[in-house]
């Protein structure tokens, strides 16, 4: 562990460019006024500008390292979207900046309203949702409105597959719903019949994610699309696996009534280290009076915002103001870049990558969990007869590959699937750099026959070692104080 | 191709592999019928020259004259390391620290902002953020009715001047587990004392401080009411403030429960509004009802310190259903500029901005008052932010500011309270100069003379 900021602080060190002086005076009552020490470090500005830049390089990021994080999308974030997005006009503007002067950013939102429904074949969308699993909110809150709006009160169940992500079933519960779960088939498809028997008059909707957690399409889409519409319910589409299908299938076609997407997916936004995300959602014609606002509007050649005034119906706000709006920015930037034809190109080539290095893998004796089925922009490979017979666990595999200077792959998810991988390359990575992948998987079997315990002790070339993550948990230390070091 | 690396040779050689002719063959497990997207309206690809180019000119569409607007975004300077530092491609481009071994900057940096944001609210803990001020209030209170199953209550009340649109988000996401914010009675744009004298059972109060009009509320008589009534807590407060104005956890005796905000004013750009973080800051008590990320110190197989996301069992990915909250990401890159920009100003950068601002407002108050029919709608003490009536309707004149005179002014409060629609906020960073003050009083002697 490197040194922290509070380490390096020394009393009236400061960076002096950037603390305004003045009269110190104020006319504040005394018993508004802060007596507390505040405890931020004082230093120069080197030590910030060194300290910040040493942590950076203690990150792997999709710049420096191969991310084929299964389910997260880890595709390189254009550069260019990224400097248009920081355009002083854009930085500088006031959420509750009138109108008049508003009309380049309103005309932006309004653009990628556009596109986003028309490649999701939903023709209502707002953008306000600030992370996927907001959009499950705003998508679950518009289903309930739904339901209740026609005085349909008895449906609080919302169907969600075993394999699902974890914000399914949470979001679900967030909404004042009730969660019942879905079996799934052996082959990765949803059971039907389980379906049929779970579904229901207090059905409220499902959520389902195609291609599904099982990183295979499903194939039974329409039917279950039938299954719930004729019970009454609504079917939400989890976006998070757009990327394998962009401009090859919409959810609006297959029967979704609701979607969100995650920009930071498929749209190539930053992950930033964990965020801002952005998860937009789209509606069919049922659904739109209950959009969350604000969405933006054109009148008389004019842009203009929406809101609740004007959408009684509405969820009402998901932000205080409009979203991530800088990360919306950078969305439509990425896809004015790709065009109709980038779209089709992203969703060929990330299932392309996906199917080789699972084709690759598969011939190097690597087992798929889904064997028979095509691969989609992901796949899912069990190590279960590795930790069997050797002894190690896909954990172990996972933080060698970090020796090899690779992120490891989504690990234990789902939970259906033992000792697993989840492994998206994304449609951004060379055949090269998929064929080292293969060669670090082999190297580390055989690591693991020979010498079992260098998996156990992995990594090894970090900065530090495997981390006790139970003791982090029972003896909690959360902030630095200077007698902890 | 932009952004894929394939030859065609390349194609070629994996669809070999693969056994298959063409790429179509992949996605033949999908239904014939429902395999029809139509991307026709979906313009073609751009370069990036012109993409820049199309967008930059809409950029520029929006260049208007100084900003006197907060209401709860604030231009505030940014100094340039900040995103100089946010903006390397190791932490844009990284992921939530699942892998810890391999993200030990992002994990010690939100360990160190964790440490930041709680001595700056005078609270144990902080979480690595939530989305945004509005949604860190809804979290906020899920997190005190959680917190405080004993009571039967599901009332929650609204003790002064919230933020609006801090509500309304928080609204959205409490409202469907049957909590209800109800508002308390004000006057003079605080908390009316007569509050005092309720003493129904409710699980939380809210306050703002200072509150959505700039007024200062009286905290240690709202905290005391709290406790007497057996609710939680909740103070909703901007983080710059905190460097001049009593931190949360110094209210009263036992401060506040829960702190929430908005970290925009910490070296993050107004864009729009977002993205910008959330925080949520909390006693230890309540840790484990705490959403979000929490990053933790332990030691490594060989004793050596380094951090790691801890307290898992609270989140989603592993409780599902029984999850503290849906929330997944948070909002890290935002979190990585403000520990940088908290770490340039230190203590008496923090304190000098947030004091120099104050003054420049309560300058800028002073001389728009000098006009005729122009004065503080209220007269409570105020900080950094203030409501002036303006003695005609504010909502004409903010737009007639702004495109007439390119001076962006706002927001007009008939929004909030029909009884105001006179009045509008008025805010002066530390960037606001002489001659920008002196525009917007020229401005609003000009459209005031007009009508």
């Amino acid at each position: 562990m490197s040194e922290t900021i509070f380490d390096k602080s020394r009393s009236n060190r400061h960076a002096g460019a950037q603390v305004p002086v003045l009269d110190e005076t104020t006319d504040i009552p005394k018993s508004y006024l802060r007596s507390s020490d505040l405890k931020l470090p004082e230093v120069s500005e080197l030590q910030v500008v060194r300290h910040f830049t040493n942590l950076s390089q203690r990150n792997f990021s999709i710049d420096s390292n191969f991310y084929p994080l299964g389910s997260c999308t880890m595709k390189y974030n254009p550069r260019g979207a990224h400097r248009i997005a920081s355009h002083p006009g854009f930085l500088q503007r006031h959420p509750l900046a009138p109108e008049d002067v508003s009309q380049g950013m309103l005309e932006c939102l309004f653009e990628l309203q556009d596109v986003l429904s028309r490649v999701t074949g939903m023709p209502g969308v707002s953008l306000t949702p600030m992370a996927g699993a907001q959009g499950e909110l705003a998508g679950v809150l518009m289903i309930r409105a739904y339901h209740e709006d026609r005085g349909d009160l008895e449906r609080d169940e919302i169907l969600v597959p075993t394999a699902a992500h974890g914000t399914n079933p949470a979001t679900a519960t967030m909404s004042g719903c009730k969660v019942k779960e879905i079996q799934v088939r052996k082959d990765g498809d949803v059971d039907l019949d389980d379906l049929r028997q779970v579904v229901g008059p207090k059905t409220a909707g499902i959520m389902l994610t195609n291609p599904s957690t099982c990183a295979v399409f499903e194939r039974s889409i329409v039917e279950i699309a039938d299954v719930v519409h004729e019970a009454g319910g609504l079917l939400y589409y989890d976006g998070a696996n757009l990327n394998a299908i962009l401009g090859k299938v919409r959810p609006g076609d297959m029967g979704f009534d609701v979607l969100h997407l995650n920009l930071h997916k498929t749209f190539a936004t930053p992950h930033g280290g964990g965020g801002p995300g952005s998860g937009p959602v789209g509606v069919n014609e049922k659904l739109q009076p209950y959009l969350p606002t604000p969405i933006v509007g054109k009148r008389d050649g004019k842009f203009v915002w929406i809101d609740t005034d004007e959408m009684p119906k509405s969820i009402g706000h998901m932000s205080a103001f409009m979203g991530n709006t800088g990360i919306l920015v950078r969305a439509l930037a990425y896809a004015l870049m790709l065009g109709r034809e980038g779209m089709i190109r992203v969703a060929e080539h990330a299932t392309l990558n996906a199917n080789y290095l699972a084709a690759r893998l598969a011939a190097e004796g690597f087992q798929l969990a889904y064997p028979d089925r095509r691969a989609t922009h992901e796949f899912l490979v069990t190590l279960r007869d590795e930790a069997k017979s050797m002894g190690t666990s896909a954990m172990d595999f996972a933080k060698r590959l970090l020796d090899f200077g690779m992120h490891a792959p989504t690990t234990y998810f789902p939970l259906l699937v033992p000792e697993c991988f989840l492994i998206e390359p994304t449609e951004t990575e060379s055949k090269e750099q998929l064929d080292a992948f293969v060669d670090a998987m082999v190297a580390i079997r055989d690591e693991a026959k020979s010498d079992p315990q260098k998996l156990k002790d992995a990594p090894h070339s970090q900065v530090v070692r495997r981390l006790d993550e139970v003791r982090a948990a029972r003896q909690l230390d959360l902030t630095w104080s200077s007698s902890a070091s | 191709m932009p952004f894929i690396p394939h030859t065609e040779d390349d194609v070629s050689d994996m669809l070999a592999t693969l056994g298959i002719s063409s790429v179509e063959s992949l996605f033949d497990e999908i239904p014939e019928d429902i395999a029809r997207a139509d991307l026709s309206g979906v313009r073609s690809g751009l370069s990036e020259m012109a993409m820049t180019r199309e967008l930059a000119e809409r950029a520029q569409r929006d260049v208007a004259g100084p900003c006197f607007i907060g209401a709860g975004c604030y231009d505030h300077y940014i100094p340039a390391a900040v995103w100089d530092l946010a903006s390397r491609g190791e932490f844009l481009t990284a992921y939530t620290p699942y892998q810890a071994e391999a993200s030990q900057g992002t994990l010690q940096l939100l360990y160190e902002f964790q440490t930041m944001m709680a001595s700056l609210t005078q609270m144990d803990v902080a979480n690595a953020s939530v989305y945004d001020g509005g949604s860190a209030l809804g979290e906020a209170i899920l997190m005190a009715v959680r917190s405080h199953r004993r009571s039967k209550s599901q009332k929650v009340v609204v003790a002064g001047a919230v933020n609006p649109r801090y509500l309304q988000a928080a609204s959205t996401l409490v409202r469907s587990q049957g909590i209800e914010l109800e508002p308390a009675p004000q006057s003079n744009g605080v908390l009316d004392p007569v509050a005092f004298e309720d003493e129904s059972e409710v699980v939380a109060v809210v306050v703002q401080q200072p509150n959505f009009f700039g007024n200062l509320e009286p905290v240690d008589e709202i905290a005391d009411w709290a406790k007497k009534r057996n609710a939680r807590l909740i103070a909703s407060v901007n983080p710059m403030t905190l460097a001049v104005l009593k931190p949360p956890g110094d209210w009263d005796e036992d401060g506040a429960d829960i702190v929430c905000g908005d970290g925009q004013p910490f070296g993050i750009p107004m864009a729009s509004g977002g993205p910008s973080f959330g925080f949520l800051c909390t006693k230890m008590a309540y840790v484990r009802q705490l959403p979000g990320r929490i990053v933790g110190g332990t030691v490594d197989s060989e004793g050596k310190p380094g951090y790691t996301l801890t307290l898992q069992a609270r989140e989603q990915h592993i409780r599902r259903a029984r999850a503290t909250s849906n929330i997944c990401t948070n909002q890290g890159l935002l979190v990585t500029a403000a520990t940088i920009y908290m770490s340039l100003m230190g203590p008496q950068g923090l304190r000098n901005t947030a004091v120099q601002c104050h003054q420049n407002t309560h300058e800028l108050v002073a001389r728009l008052s000098r006009i005729d029919g122009v004065e503080p709608t209220f007269n409570s003490p105020y900080f950094h932010e203030c409501a002036l009536d303006v003695g005609q309707s504010a909502q004409a004149m903010v737009k007639q500011l702004a495109a007439e005179h390119g001076v962006v002014a706002g927001p007009a409060l008939n929004a909030v309270d029909p009884e105001l629609d006179h009045s509008l906020l008025v805010c002066a960073t530390e960037q606001r100069t002489d001659a920008d003050m002196e525009r917007f009083v020229q401005a609003l002697r000009d459209v005031k003379g007009s009508s």
